[in-house]
């Protein structure tokens, strides 16, 4: 059996009053597209930003390659190889495609920015993408909603990281934008790199995702191999009309969630 | 064959995005204020013959030193976004502080000039520090500095409203000092040109020796040509006067050396991502904070430096750059020169542009004798203008990112 790149092993997170994860567990390996799917509140981005070291679980393991690893701020993350693109972006649409690819991490010489070098190594970068940039010194507002996105990714590769997290990343993306997208994470896949992706669309999960893990409750409600299963039982198990993995009967207060 | 005409293609189609791209981000660059200032001097020409006299173009470039440099300051805050509006105050206290220190207690002039700069620095970091504490707009935690700060330095004035300093010292001489001899004046261009020309023909070379598409070597001549143009001919005309004034360098100085700080630094990097989003600068590791202070400090410490200039002019520390009008001037100049005022684009250049504007208006209107009352309805009027394009430009750019 492959050893899993990432494991989660009965992740929990209280925020308040509101249960958010309980005995969450999720393994993702190397070279494989994981979904992770459920309705609002389910606990995806909670668990996105446990993964990302944003928020640290009350109780939990968390193992890379095999072995327990503590992941308590963003940069232990970062050092593991993990890098998260938001849902929103978040970048700089004054500066252009290379100045948002380096930005926090500029390449330069006693505070001179070396401009040709990040420029050259942004080309090399954006070259092997399926999605073309027309021109890397424009600023990021003129680009599409498919360009920034490519390059919001694109920024996760410069650390050239083991595991991606994306987070809706064609929510706000076009047809024909969303199939260059799909493109972008298989390849991403089949040079080795582990991804969780975040998403509502049955469609791309069908299209790209080897497993689906659904989230219910903040509770795991079944892991499925997307080969095999139909779009019905997944959603069935998004909805809670068949409850998979339900060893514990809910908290009370669980039960008037929205 | 083919394959090289392909890429020859590739990089034509790549050269004239980039240029359409710069046409919606708004990037027709300078050429709107050149043109402004160029129709301003006509104009002043042909209703008055010696607006472009040697004489009178020597006081133009003293003149726009001292809100230039101010402006240079208030440009760092529009970038990321806010509004500095203690900058007159602290160009009025500047000089009094100058004035107290040098003529009430004797401190020698260099002294006093260190104490005065290192002051403004001091109240703009302050101001920063409150903002990033507390997140309330900065230009109200301003506000209340420009009646702090202007009220220290009405106390510092005493009741006589002026301090009087020596005509022959340092600062009195950062106004009225001219290089007079021709080869100063051009070894300083030639310096300027040389140096433009051999840094861009540097970076055109390291993106030749990558196979970087690069800027063609007859653009780089003519750019440069203009430079050794506009650079000679000023100071041929300044030498008809008087010479090449102190003053005037030393803006150029500032205006060289804080553009390269803003465009070519890690730190003007990370102060335009502050100003493009804020949010994205934290994720990416961008010190925000300290961010943020520091460019009130920059502009604090600038208006020190402005201060000093103004009170060079009249060789003595008055009202006159706490009373409203410099930091008016000195806000429309940042603004009027291209500097946007929702933040994350502008260039240091925009403040010589702007004051050039604005001190073209006032040095024209005082030489046909038209009272200042027309002077301001006409730099309102340019103002105004100016705002309505950036807006338009900014418009332009978001429109076209969504298409």
């Amino acid at each position: 059996m492959v050893q899993p790149l990432l494991a989660l092993r009965g992740v929990s997170k209280r925020f308040a009053a509101v249960q958010a994860l309980v005995d969450v567990d999720l393994e993702i390996r190397a070279g494989e597209v994981v979904a992770l799917v459920g309705a609002n509140a389910a606990g995806k981005s909670t668990l996105v930003k446990v993964i990302s070291g944003v928020v640290v679980p009350e109780r939990g393991v968390i193992e890379w390659e095999g072995r327990p690893v503590q992941i308590k701020r963003p940069h232990d993350a970062r050092d593991l190889g993990i890098a998260t693109v938001y849902q929103d972006l978040s970048m700089c649409g004054n500066l252009d495609v290379v100045g948002n690819l380096f930005l926090g991490r500029e390449i330069h010489r006693f505070g001179i920015l070396d401009e040709v070098e990040m420029e050259r190594r942004a080309r090399e970068l954006l070259r092997t993408l399926p999605i073309h940039i027309p021109d890397v010194r424009a600023p990021l507002a003129t680009l599409t909603g498919g360009q920034r996105q490519v390059v919001a990714i694109t920024r996760s590769f410069l650390s050239a990281p083991r595991l991606l997290l994306l987070d809706e990343p064609t929510a706000s993306l076009g047809l024909e934008q969303t199939n260059q997208l799909l493109d972008l994470i298989e390849e991403i896949r089949d040079r080795g790199t582990g991804v969780l992706l975040i998403s509502h669309n049955m469609g791309d999960i069908k299209a790209v995702a080897d497993r689906v893990a659904v989230l219910r409750l903040g509770r795991n409600n079944g892991v499925f191999k997307v080969g095999t299963t139909s779009q019905e039982e997944i959603i069935a198990s998004i909805t809670g009309a068949a409850d998979h993995a339900r060893r514990h009967p809910p908290a009370g207060s669980e039960e008037t969630w929205p | 064959m083919a394959v090289r005409g392909r890429r020859y293609g590739e990089r034509l189609k790549e050269r004239a995005g980039a240029a359409r791209h710069r046409l919606h981000e708004g990037g027709l660059g300078p050429a709107p204020v050149l043109l402004t200032v160029a129709v301003i001097w006509a104009v002043f020409q042909a209703l008055n013959a010696n607006f472009l006299s040697p004489r009178n173009l020597s006081v133009l470039s003293v003149d726009i030193v001292g809100t230039g440099i101010v402006a240079v300051g208030v440009v760092f805050v529009l970038v990321i976004g806010e509004l500095d509006l203690s900058v007159g105050s602290l160009a009025g206290l500047s000089g009094a502080l100058f004035a107290t220190l040098n003529v009430n207690h004797g401190m020698p002039e260099w002294l006093a000039v260190l104490v005065a700069v290192a002051a403004g620095a001091a109240a703009g970091a302050f101001h920063g520090f409150v903002f990033t504490r507390t997140g309330v707009p900065a230009f109200v935690i301003t506000l209340a500095g420009l009646l702090a700060w202007n009220g220290l330095m009405l106390y510092l004035l005493g009741p006589e409203g002026t301090i009087s300093f020596s005509g022959d010292g340092l600062v009195a001489m950062l106004t009225a000092r001219h290089f007079g001899v021709p080869v100063a004046g051009y070894g300083v261009a030639a310096l300027g040109t040389a140096a433009y020309l051999a840094v861009s023909f540097h970076d055109r070379a390291r993106r030749g020796a990558t196979g970087m598409p690069c800027r063609p070597a007859a653009g780089i001549w003519v750019r440069t040509a203009l430079l050794t143009v506009v650079t000679f001919a000023t100071v041929h005309v300044l030498g008809r006067f008087e010479g090449v004034p102190l003053a005037l360098l030393v803006f150029l100085a500032v205006l060289v050396a804080s553009d390269l700080l803003l465009r070519r630094t890690t730190y003007g990097r990370r102060v335009l991502a502050l100003g493009g989003g804020a949010e994205a600068a934290l994720r990416a590791g961008v010190g925000v904070a300290w961010v943020q202070v520091s460019v009130f400090l920059v502009s604090g410490a600038l208006a020190a430096v402005g201060g000093l200039f103004f009170a060079s002019r009249l060789t003595s520390a008055t009202q006159v750059p706490g009373s409203g009008m410099l930091l008016i001037n000195a806000i429309a100049a940042a603004v009027i020169g291209g500097t946007s005022l929702f933040g994350g684009r502008g260039s240091t250049w925009s403040a010589l542009l702007g004051v050039l504007v604005i001190q073209s208006i006032a040095s024209g209107m005082a030489l046909l004798g038209v009272q200042p009352a027309v002077q301001f309805m006409i730099t309102g009027g340019v103002l105004l203008i100016a705002v309505v394009f950036d807006a338009l430009t900014r418009r332009a750019a978001v429109s076209h990112g969504r298409a």
